[in-house]
């Protein structure tokens, strides 16, 4: 390690890259699940975002149409998790497994044929003038498009859920489905609505993997970052701004031990491989009902199927 | 006349059978378009790809099931899975969804190689041998599985995401020790322990095509039926799972009733591991298991919790993966096949008890009242 600060600033650039998949799919989830559906699918739609989108790119060679084409696969996997959850109400946290097994299967079986190729992928591009900040230009500045997409939909995300009739409604559904019906919300109509749209941001975060971060498909290349993005969304409270630090303190961890992988230390491989997941589990325990008292943001009606006939 | 839908007062006792095997079907045929699919992307044509798909599912289904070498296979693969779907269903039973069976079998499967290897090496009795090694791996997998059961006790803290967490903790694991101090040092660098001596080998019959562990399994299924059906046990765990303010009020202790729930079902998944050490791999090598942990969780769910259509399950669910096995070679199709299915039967399983929640109702008398 001969520079120092040149080390940090290209980890810090690195934990950028690295946290925008997480980020995706913990905002979508948020949106999700602010309806009041839990949905664990995240890893298999992900995968579908991964391989739609590099198909995509690797046919049409438009990027554009890889992201549109990974928020499809997203969104239909999104409607399968709603028509289970929403309209035959069945138990959210096995269809979220089901969704994850069938996403991780599809994905395998579609890519069968694309391992090894080359596709169009998302190159940096330096912003003007934002790029020649010292240190923040390289860390924020100096990435792919997505990247920048992603710091828009964050404040976005957060004007439209606590801002907008959109976001009061939404949060009404989550809230108290019984309310909102009560006040001429169709509950049902809106909880699909917000699956879908989830689904398919969250889609956008497995299609970051294979166009950007990997630039290419790998089986299964998620890697658990599905589920860490579940676990994300506890630690974000269901809040879009905190949802980025969330994204970026993982994202540090492991473009930390990509780094230090780097530059060769005494540690093994494996064990820095191990970190997210430990930090995962932290993260779990320190914000578990019984140390925060009580889930601080967590729409009361999370995990709850909403049925007009048992309405009290 | 007017047709409603209504919900069933009680759902039929047949419904318990039948919706698992209609599902497995569906699923089958839902595949089978899938598949469809994928063979006219590879070879263009419609005609083409249905003979490929007929051809690939005779493949599939009959070379695990009905060949003499294929049905060894099968057996050999069963047992990993029931061995960890058993463990599942301890913890299902309260409603504990551990999805760290995969954790758990690696961990037994690490723990009873450091049994045959190095700790017992000097012990030349295979019945203390294997013994001790399968006590090894059933205490490995409880370890790892106190870790989620922990933190649910004390703090809530939600299981499914630790224990699948945990799981990815304990391959990365196995991988460090596999490349690293646990190398063996005349594998020509090959990722894995050195072999297993012949005293840690489980007994084979009919010609090395089983070994003890399917016994094992068996057994386990039948203490397992008993204790689910008859003891005090098996009736507060289902109280627990189904409302614990209730049980707390009967005097449950909910709190040691999950940390028994969650360590058990990881010391059977951890036996697992080391049966499967013991019995079919004899050293322990980077990715061993091609997803049993997960598979298992199927499995689980299609033997409705009951320990003896779970050995039954895992039997069908052996097949399939040996059928996979098949495929991947013969056709170039991927692993995930087995991953396509499992989602499928899973909706399908759901979706069936749903649907059969309601039943179709016909009044003729409608009409007349309106009138």
């Amino acid at each position: 390690m001969n520079d120092l600060p040149s080390f940090i600033i290209s980890t810090l650039q690195a934990t950028v890259r690295a946290g925008t998949p997480l980020l995706f799919a913990v905002l979508g989830t948020i949106l999700t699940e602010r309806s009041g559906v839990m949905n664990l699918g995240l890893e298999g739609i992900m995968l579908i975002g991964a391989i739609g989108g590099f198909v995509a790119s690797y046919n049409t060679s438009s990027l554009l149409a890889a992201v549109l084409v990974a928020m499809l696969g997203g969104a239909i996997l999104g409607l399968v998790h709603a028509f289970f959850t929403v309209t035959l109400k069945i138990n959210q946290i096995v269809s979220g497994l089901a969704i994850t097994m069938l996403g991780a299967g599809i994905s395998g079986l579609w890519g069968r044929d694309y391992i090894g190729v080359i596709a169009k992928r998302f190159t940096p591009v330096r912003l003007p003038f934002l790029s020649e900040l010292p240190y923040a230009g390289q860390i924020f500045f100096s990435h792919d498009f997505l990247v920048y997409v992603s710091y828009l939909v964050v404040p976005a995300m957060w004007f439209v859920i606590y801002k907008t009739k959109f976001g009061m409604t939404l949060r009404a559904v989550g809230e108290s489905p019984d309310a909102a019906d009560a006040r001429g919300i169709n509950v049902f109509a809106i909880r699909y609505v917000y699956t879908v749209i989830g689904a398919s941001v969250t889609a956008i975060g497995g299609a970051y993997l294979s166009l950007a971060y990997n630039s290419m498909w790998i089986e299964n290349m998620t890697a658990g970052r599905g589920w860490i993005a579940i676990a994300l969304v506890l630690f974000a409270t269901w809040d879009p701004l905190k949802a980025l630090l969330g994204a970026y303190l993982f994202g540090g961890i492991t473009a930390l031990g990509l780094r230090l992988q780097a530059i060769g230390t005494h540690i093994s491989p494996d064990f820095l491989k191990m970190l997210p997941y430990l930090l995962t589990i932290v993260v779990l325990f320190f914000t578990s009902t019984d140390n925060l008292k009580r889930k601080v943001g967590a729409p009361a009606s999370l995990g709850t199927p909403y049925s007009r006939e048992d309405r009290t | 006349m007017k047709i409603r839908v209504e919900k069933r007062l009680e759902i039929p006792k047949y419904a318990g059978i039948l919706v698992p095997v209609i599902s497995v079907f569906a699923a089958l045929l839902i595949m089978g378009v899938i598949l469809l699919i994928f063979f006219i992307g590879r070879h263009g044509t419609l005609a083409a790809a249905f003979g490929k798909t007929v051809e690939a599912y005779q493949e599939m289904l009959s070379w695990p099931f009905t060949n003499r070498y294929g049905l060894a296979s099968t057996f050999m693969r069963m047992v990993p899975l029931a061995f960890v779907a058993l463990g599942l269903s301890f913890a299902y039973k309260m409603k504990i969804w551990n999805i760290g069976g995969e954790g758990q079998l690696y961990m037994g499967a690490m723990a009873s190689t450091w049994g045959a290897i190095f700790l017992f090496k000097d012990i030349t009795s295979p019945f203390l041998m294997i013994l001790l090694l399968s006590i090894c791996g059933a205490i490995a997998g409880a370890l790892w599985a106190l870790i989620p059961a922990l933190m649910k006790a004390y703090a809530k803290t939600d299981e499914i995401v630790v224990t699948l967490m945990l799981n990815y903790v304990a391959i990365f694991w196995v991988d460090y020790l596999v490349y690293g101090p646990w190398k063996d040092p005349r594998g020509y660098g090959f990722p894995g322990t050195a072999p297993f001596p012949e005293q840690a080998k489980l007994p084979t019959f009919f010609d090395g095509e089983f070994h003890l562990g399917i016994f094992t399994a068996i057994t386990l299924a039948l203490i397992l039926f008993y204790v689910y059906k008859k003891t005090s046990w098996g009736f507060n765990s289902r109280i627990v799972g189904d409302n614990a303010s209730a049980a707390r009020y009967s005097g449950i202790s909910v709190r040691n009733y999950t940390i028994i729930a969650l360590v058990v079902s990881g010391a059977i998944a951890g036996l697992g591991g080391a049966t499967q050490m013991m019995g079919v791999q004899h050293r322990l090598q980077h990715g061993f298991s091609p997803g049993y942990g997960y598979t298992a969780i199927i499995v689980a769910w299609l033997g409705k919790l009951n320990p003896l259509a779970i050995v039954l399950v895992s039997f069908l669910f052996g097949g399939l993966l040996v059928g996979n096995d098949q495929l991947q070679m013969f056709y170039k199709l991927p692993m995930a096949l087995i991953s396509v299915f499992q989602g499928l039967v899973l909706f399908c399983l759901l979706g069936g008890e749903a649907l059969f929640k309601y039943r179709l109702r016909i009044d003729r008398e409608e009409l007349l009242d309106n009138e």
